[in-house]
């Protein structure tokens, strides 16, 4: 809990004020940690490169989970590797967001039934806010998926979250 | 008014501002939950093992002072090779007696065989039949060293 974050029981003009601001600017610039794990992540480069141009929503890959708001499974999550994927997810600062990216990130995919190697879905190690469907996904539907993210953020706040 | 100075101070008073303000507003609106695996040191997603405060094998010293003489003559070596036109045949000596020395030292190190890596000997693996791989025994060379 910090100094402000969380820690007012109602919002007002003030705290929504600054919630607009502060989302805007976290979302403005969305910074994802960088590794692929499978043939998603061909994707994840190819909408990166110039004809996609990830740039321009502010996206930029980080080479540390310290720099990095975002982290993008992109791809078949082993379970050698999930353990890995839980130490970065630790590693980042918050606020951070995950996008899960592909059925095997989402749910194991293909190797659903007799992956013996394959975490079934990335959201039993660390909390998903996007799901991207598609193996792989286009592009677009990375785009897509960042600007749910993006949505996402825009509705958060400095207030106590309300529990159902 | 001003001096020179004065404005590299004012500079450096805006960074140092600048800064602290960035600091300051990160202070107040960021999340602050630390937990041990947060804090964990970033080794590419392994668990740290070991010191960051490893020793290195001595022999990388010796080669690590001969680099450093080889850097300095390197850079000695381009501003001469700049003017050296200008400079004449009294400057082409001095930097041939200069090399001289280095090469004369370089000339000492060969011959005192720093420059050889010895690695440790090979353990070669034996065959037998029935037992599988076994590595063959060390020698008394191996046992001395």
């Amino acid at each position: 809990m910090g100094l402000l974050d969380q820690r007012f029981e109602n919002s007002n003009i003030l705290i929504t004020s600054a919630d607009s601001l502060l989302n805007w600017a976290r979302l403005s610039s969305i910074w994802p940690i960088q590794f692929g794990l499978a043939c998603c992540a061909i994707e994840m480069m190819a909408t990166g490169a110039s004809h996609y141009d990830l740039d321009r929503f502010g996206t930029f890959f980080r080479s540390s989970p310290r720099q990095a708001d975002a982290m993008i499974v992109a791809g078949t999550v082993t379970l050698k590797m999930a353990s890995r994927i839980k130490v970065l997810y630790d590693q980042m600062p918050e606020p951070r967001y995950v996008i899960s990216m592909g059925s095997c990130a989402n749910c194991g995919g293909p190797y659903w039934e007799h992956g013996y190697h394959v975490l079934k879905g990335v959201d039993r190690v660390i909390p998903v806010d996007v799901y991207i469907p598609g193996c792989p996904p286009r592009p677009e539907a990375l785009l897509e998926g960042l600007l749910k993210l993006k949505e996402k953020i825009r509705s958060e706040s400095l207030a106590k979250k309300k529990s159902a | 008014m001003l001096t020179e100075f004065g404005r590299v101070f004012i500079f450096i008073l805006i960074g140092v501002v600048f800064v602290a303000i960035g600091m300051a507003v990160a202070w107040f609106l960021r999340p602050n939950r630390p937990y041990p695996s947060k804090r964990t040191t970033y080794e590419c997603g392994e668990s740290p093992v070991g010191d960051s405060r490893m020793r290195f094998n001595i022999r990388f010293y010796v080669i690590a002072l001969i680099f450093i003489v080889f850097d300095v003559e390197v850079v000695f070596l381009f501003p001469w090779a700049l003017v050296y036109d200008s400079l004449g045949w009294f400057a082409f000596f001095e930097m041939v007696v200069f090399l001289a020395i280095l090469l004369a030292g370089y000339a000492y190190v060969w011959r005192k065989g720093d420059l050889e890596w010895d690695k440790p000997a090979p353990r070669i693996p034996r065959y037998e039949r029935g037992v599988g791989v076994r590595e063959a025994p060390l020698t008394e060379e191996e046992l001395a060293v």
